[in-house]
Parts: C-alpha cells; sequence; structure tokens
C-alpha cells in the first residue's frame, strides 16, 4: 500500500463530513485576526445574529495599520485607526483575546502566533492573510483564506475545501554561506513561477531543509504562496519540537511529552505519492535578488537583468518590457550596479530575531551609505524587538545611520506611514515586488536580511557571498540565546521565557561550545532518530 | 448573495499575465469596514494618473486613456478576458468586491490563483477556466463590439459568432452560485457532526482548545 502524505494525514485527521457532492467540510483549530480583512467577517455575523462557534479558537492582532513610531500619540491616518478600533470594539465584543497597539505582545500575526505556541504542530490554520502559509512550518496545515471564510469559520468553525494536490520540494546537499531561507524561496519560485503552485499544497524536504532552523522554515513557508501555493508544509522533528516547547499557550509538563509524541507521527511516510516531486540542488542556489513586478522575476546576484528580446513566449515577453520600464532597469544591466533609495528588513517574512542578527552582522561596525534615503528596520514583534535590544542590535542599527521602529507589517506593503514615494528603489525582506505594493510608484527587490543589511551599506546590490569575513549561521554571542527558540540544537537550551509579555525578559545562559556549531547542517540530518521522510515520489 | 444564471455582455480584454490583488485593489482601499464602495478603485494604479485615496471622488481624477477599462465602449461590459494566473497575491477580499461592485460578472482566464478563485464564488463572481489555446483564441477575436453569453445552467459560453465552448465548474460551487446559497446556513446544517468531531478531539488532543487568556 502506498504510504500517505503529511498534508494528506492532515486532511484526514480534520475532516468532519463529506457532502454528497464531494466537498468537504474541514474543521479549524485556529484562526488568527488582523484588523484588516476581519471587519466585514464581523459585521456579518451581527447582521445574521450569529456568535463565534469557539471563541477561544482565535487570536487576534493589530500590525497591518500600526505605526511604528510615536505610538503613544495614536494613529494619525483616521481611516487606519478606525479599522484598528473597529477590531478592538470586535474582539472585546465577542470575547476574543487579542493583543492591541500597546500590548508588548503585538506583532505581525504571522510572528506572534508561533511566538506564543499558539500554533502547533497538527493543527489547521487559517486566516485572512495569504501569507498564513508561514505556519507550515510546523507540520500544520494553514493558508489563507478570505473574509466571507473568515466569517465562515466564526460562526461554524468549518470551511468547505476541496482537497489539494500534493508536491514535494526536495532542496538536497548543503547551500553555500549566506545562501538563506529567502534565497531558496526566491529560487524555488524562479524555478516554478508564481502559479507553479496553484491548486498545490508544497511541502518542502530534502537535507537543506531539515538543516534549517523553525524560523527559517517559516521563511520559506511563508513563500509557499508567492508559488501559487495556499498552503507550504515542513514535516515534523525534533527542531519542531524544540522550538514549541514551553510557550505559553503550548500544552506544559506531560501534557507537552504525549503531545509530541503524536506530532512526532506529522511528516509523510516514507513511500508516500506526490504529483509532483521537484527536485533543487542546494549548492546551486545563490544569493537571489528579483528584478522584475512578479516575485519569479529573480535572479542570482552575480547577474544581469534579463533581456526580453530573449523571451520566446510573447506573453512573458510583454510582462518582461512592462516589468523592466516599471522597475527603470536595462536589459543586460549588472544587478550589483543597481542603486537604491530606501532599505526595508522586517515583514512576516523576514521580521524575525535571526533575520535581525542576520542584518546586523554585516552591519556591525559599519554606516550606511550616504546616497540610501533611508533605512527601516521593523521587528516583527514586540517581543523580537526586547530581545533584540537586549542583544545589542538595534544599537548596532542605529549607529550605521538606520531606524529602529516598532513592530508591524510596515512597508511591507505601506499600509501605514511607511511607504515608498514615486520611483524610489528599494532592497526590501518582504515578500513581494508588484507594482505599487511598497508606496504608489515603488520600486521593490526582493532581497534576504543580510542582503539588503549590504545594499543599505554599499547603496547597490552586492554579491554577500564573496565577501571575505564569515556570517555564523548561529550566534555567538552568548546573550543572544533562545528566547525565540531558535535553539541551535547542539547546545544545552536555555529556559524558554516568553510565558507572558511581562516576563519575557531573557534568562539565557551562555551556550556549551561543543566544537559543532559552525556547522550544524554538515550532517544533513538533524537527529539520529529523525525519520527522512522525502523518499517516496512517483 | 445575487444569484448567477446566464449573462450576454461585451467582453473588456486585459493582456496581462499574473494580475495581481494589489494592482486590482491597492492597499489604501483596504482600510475600509465596509464590503462596498470598491468599484470606482478597481484597478485604481492603471485606471488612473494620480494617486489615489479612499473617500476620492474618482469622476474628476484625471485618467489613464491607454487603460482598456477607460475605453467608453466598455463602460458596462460584464465579462473580463485575462491572462494566467489572475488574481494572485494577497488574500484580500477586497479583490472580487471590487471587481463585483464595479460591474464583473464574470471573469474568463486559463488559471486563476486559488485563494482568488474560491473568493469569487462568495460574492456572486463567476471565474471561467479555459485552454491557453482557446483563451488566445478568445483574445485574437475580440474587437470593442464582441460579445459573450455565459451560461452556469448549461456550463457554456456562445461566441460572437455563435460558436459554443464548455466549461468545467465544481458541481456544488455551481449549486450555490446558482441558487445564491448562504454558505453558513448550509454548514450549519451539519452542527451536531461538527459538535461530534470537537468531542472526539477534545480527548485525542485537548490542548488543541487550550483557552487562549
Amino acid at each position: 500500500m502506498t504510504g500517505i502524505t503529511l498534508y494528506d494525514k492532515l486532511w484526514n485527521e480534520h475532516l468532519v463530513c463529506v457532502e454528497p457532492d464531494g466537498s468537504a467540510l474541514i474543521y479549524i483549530d485556529r484562526q488568527l485576526v488582523h484588523e484588516v480583512t476581519s471587519p466585514q467577517a464581523f459585521e456579518g455575523l451581527r447582521l445574521a445574529g450569529r456568535k463565534p462557534w469557539r471563541i477561544s479558537a482565535n487570536l487576534a492582532v493589530v500590525d497591518h495599520n500600526v505605526p511604528t513610531t510615536d505610538r503613544e500619540l495614536g494613529i494619525a491616518d483616521s481611516v487606519s485607526r478606525l479599522q484598528v478600533e473597529t477590531l478592538d470594539s470586535n474582539c472585546a465584543e465577542f470575547g476574543i483575546t487579542e493583543f492591541g497597539i500597546t500590548d508588548p505582545r503585538q506583532g505581525i500575526v504571522h510572528v506572534i502566533g508561533p511566538e506564543q505556541g499558539a500554533i502547533l504542530p497538527g493543527m489547521t490554520v487559517v486566516c485572512g492573510d495569504s501569507h498564513t502559509s508561514t505556519h507550515g512550518a510546523f507540520g500544520a496545515l494553514a493558508f489563507g483564506i478570505g473574509t466571507s471564510e473568515v466569517e465562515h469559520v466564526l460562526a461554524t468553525q468549518c470551511l468547505v475545501q476541496r482537497k489539494a494536490k500534493n508536491m514535494l520540494i526536495l532542496v538536497d546537499g548543503q547551500t553555500e554561506q549566506k545562501v538563506t531561507a529567502k534565497d531558496i524561496a526566491l529560487a524555488i519560485i524562479g524555478k516554478i513561477g508564481t502559479a507553479g503552485g496553484t491548486g498545490f499544497s508544497i511541502e518542502f524536504g530534502g537535507d537543506a531543509v531539515r538543516a534549517l532552523s523553525m524560523e527559517a522554515r517559516m521563511t520559506l513557508c511563508n513563500m509557499a504562496i508567492e508559488g501559487g501555493a495556499r498552503a507550504g508544509l515542513v514535516g515534523v522533528d525534533e527542531t519542531t519540537i524544540d522550538y514549541v516547547r514551553g510557550r505559553p499557550f503550548a500544552p506544559q509538563g506531560s501534557d507537552f511529552d504525549k503531545a509530541a509524541a503524536i506530532w512526532r507521527e506529522l511528516r509523510s511516510d516514507a513511500d508516500a505519492a506526490f504529483d509532483v516531486v521537484i527536485e533543487i540542488d542546494a549548492a546551486t542556489i545563490k544569493p537571489q535578488v528579483t528584478w522584475g513586478t512578479s516575485p519569479e522575476m529573480t535572479l542570482p546576484v552575480n547577474a544581469l537583468v534579463p533581456d526580453p528580446e530573449q523571451e520566446l513566449d510573447p506573453v512573458k515577453k510583454e510582462s518582461m518590457i512592462r516589468a523592466l520600464q516599471y522597475m527603470d532597469l536595462k536589459p543586460g544591466t549588472h544587478i550589483t550596479d543597481i542603486r537604491i533609495d530606501k532599505v526595508f528588513v522586517g515583514s512576516c517574512t523576514n521580521g524575525r530575531i535571526e533575520d535581525l542578527r542576520a542584518a546586523a552582522e554585516v552591519v556591525r561596525g559599519k554606516k550606511k551609505a550616504a546616497s540610501v534615503k533611508q533605512v527601516l528596520v521593523v521587528p516583527g514583534s514586540g517581543l523580537v524587538k526586547n530581545q533584540a535590544e537586549e542583544e545589542g542590535l538595534d544599537r548596532i542599527f542605529k549607529d550605521a545611520g538606520f531606524e529602529w521602529r516598532d513592530p508591524g507589517c510596515s512597508m511591507c506593503l505601506a499600509m501605514n506611514a511607511d511607504r515608498l514615494e514615486p520611483g524610489e528603489r528599494c532592497a526590501s525582506t518582504s515578500n513581494r515586488n508588484f507594482e505599487g505594493r511598497q508606496g504608489y510608484g515603488g520600486r521593490t527587490h526582493l532581497v534576504s536580511p543580510a542582503m539588503a543589511a549590504a545594499a543599505a551599506i554599499y547603496g547597490h546590490f552586492v554579491d554577500i557571498s564573496g565577501m571575505a569575513e564569515k556570517t555564523p549561521r548561529v550566534p555567538t554571542n552568548p546573550a543572544s540565546a533562545n528566547v525565540h527558540g531558535n535553539k541551535p540544537k547542539l547546545h544545552r537550551k536555555a529556559k524558554p521565557t516568553v510565558a507572558t509579555a511581562a516576563k519575557a525578559k531573557s534568562v539565557a545562559k551562555p551556550k556549551e561550545q561543543t566544537g559543532q556549531q559552525g556547522k550544524p547542517r554538515a550532517t544533513g540530518k538533524t537527529q539520529a532518530t529523525t525519520p527522512q521522510p522525502e523518499k517516496g515520489r512517483k | 448573495m445575487k444569484p448567477f444564471r446566464k449573462i450576454n455582455s461585451r467582453v473588456v480584454p486585459l493582456d496581462r499575465p499574473n494580475v495581481d490583488t494589489d494592482a486590482i485593489i491597492p492597499k489604501q482601499f483596504l482600510k475600509s469596514i465596509r464590503r462596498t464602495g470598491f468599484g470606482p478603485f478597481l484597478f485604481d494604479e492603471w485606471r488612473y494618473l494620480d494617486h489615489g485615496e479612499p473617500d476620492m471622488d474618482c469622476s474628476n481624477r484625471p485618467l489613464n486613456h491607454d487603460f482598456i477599462l477607460n475605453q467608453p465602449v466598455y463602460r458596462n461590459a460584464e465579462i473580463l478576458l485575462t491572462r494566467k494566473n489572475f488574481g494572485c497575491g494577497s488574500s484580500r477580499e477586497h479583490a472580487p468586491w471590487a471587481l463585483s461592485d464595479y460591474g464583473f460578472r464574470a471573469i474568463i482566464a486559463p488559471s486563476f490563483a486559488d485563494i482568488f478563485y474560491n473568493n469569487c464564488f462568495k460574492n456572486g463572481l463567476l471565474p471561467i477556466i479555459l485552454a491557453s489555446e482557446t483563451v488566445d483564441r478568445l483574445f485574437n477575436e475580440c474587437n470593442t463590439g464582441y460579445t459573450l453569453t455565459v451560461d452556469l445552467v448549461e456550463q457554456t459560453i456562445v461566441t460572437h459568432f455563435g460558436e459554443t465552448i464548455h466549461f468545467d465548474i465544481d458541481p456544488a460551487r455551481k449549486h450555490r452560485l446558482l441558487n445564491g446559497l448562504d454558505d453558513i446556513a448550509l454548514t450549519l446544517r451539519h452542527a451536531e457532526a461538527i459538535k461530534a468531531y470537537e468531542a472526539k478531539r477534545a480527548v485525542a488532543a485537548h490542548w488543541l482548545f487550550t483557552d487562549l487568556k
């Protein structure tokens, strides 16, 4: 008998019933809620006289509209303010837990959920936000939905769904130094295209994926939607379990052990059949920079801006011409000759502590290029911000002339005051380079945090893989351990401390040097006991 | 929800692949807490020469006359013909709200992004997937006077020249769209099954039901 994929296991586990017409009712364990896609859903409930089915399944936070400076002054834009206040009043009315603008746990919805242990392996997770795919990193079935479905989940705790097909993307081998999950994600999208994953749930496997930290896996799954797949997945292993352990909403003590035993089964069977298998050699992936207005328009940093004249497909050629026009780029230009005006480090893709560390590592002791007008560093949550400040990362950024901001979605989509002006060019760690995404007429190049930081220092893109100094893959600063659970596995664990915001202080202990830490991915296997589920393929 | 059965209309050819939901309705309009009023801002950055903001009076804004939607002949068109991966990007339901509020009832493309496709059905908007070659042909045939008849009951498109093209659609979605049914009411018919599922799960994995306080 053929084995079962992780996606199919999660699907089967959440099946409430199947209609005669074949559509399935799927139970939803967790709904994350933010201010932009929920007001009409709550209004719909009220108009129909309905109540939320299970209030404790929902966790709300304000993130898209919040200012990243001078919070005590409130939100200047009255339309944004009304939307934030509407979430506050809806959560108060229906009794839903909300991290409001002054809550130290407030942050980007896809950062705070995992951080609080509100996302657990094996869950179904939805949110009115396409980047809900982030949570697939936990071996959870997580996908973005529209507002009508937000209302549907509020009212019924279920969704009517059609089963997706299974795709496996195997990234085997070892990545070069400074090639991150963001580069892997962009390289994958460059290969499969932005519609490559449409109709699929994508599971990421292979030893380069197994070697990624939880935060890096979140970055990878976050971008699954940019490859067209509503859901990305990574099978559970000890990296997953270690991350979840001790988080405030995660099970504790013997409950945790019981849960973990179940979670360890959450991976595709060795002989599971996938509809499509794509293999990528990790060693061939270079730091990526997007050159166009779609995430699939990505290239290695050492490449040249492509020439539409070389493209045979007329529709594709036309969109390349449009993209180059919008981006004001000429074919044949070296990517490293592209000069930038602004830099954005943050977002649900790259706003976690490891991302800030990677950026800080490049910046340490250096200054922003004079030609760069503004560099925003926006932590993904209040707890990420606290942690970064304890590690002194904020000083590194400020000394370099960067702006250290309060948490939120910020210039990823520019719904607050943080935005590009027409014609400005930005190196951004966010997820979308669509026309106008970061501000009307703004031009976005998607990159990893280290690449963005380097662009801020040099004023143009640089090939950081060619840089002499070696960026450690795991923090070497003793103070930088563990509050957010990105615990290098070869170290003794520090006690997780995010139990409450008030207690969110690092009690990290100096790490024991094992002599192996520099190359945690060299073995290709994270734990001797970790099964390798990615072998089955059609 | 407005039921969808059969329409006959002019067709707007929007000849671009990968039209994303940021282009369909830019982010500044997502600040609204209402479901209506997005139509004037549909494709805002392509349609107007200035920068749009919520609550603007669009009747006085400078139009981009190069943009297809601004050609007067297409003013009341209800069918949009476009290229692959329409509606990619953000999950914002404001995109189908804007298309629907503008007056579109059906969109024809070789493929749609999953979330957008799903959102259309919640708003009486019919997304029709046709083979790429068929879409190519429609683009070639399509001129300013070109009309199509879309019949959901028969699952057919009848072209300006009388050719009949069949399209596929999930039977459940078809049924809901034809009758304008309320999804939530339909799901709540299974309330007992949902409760039974929860009771079983609460025993097997009670940590899934932790109170988030």
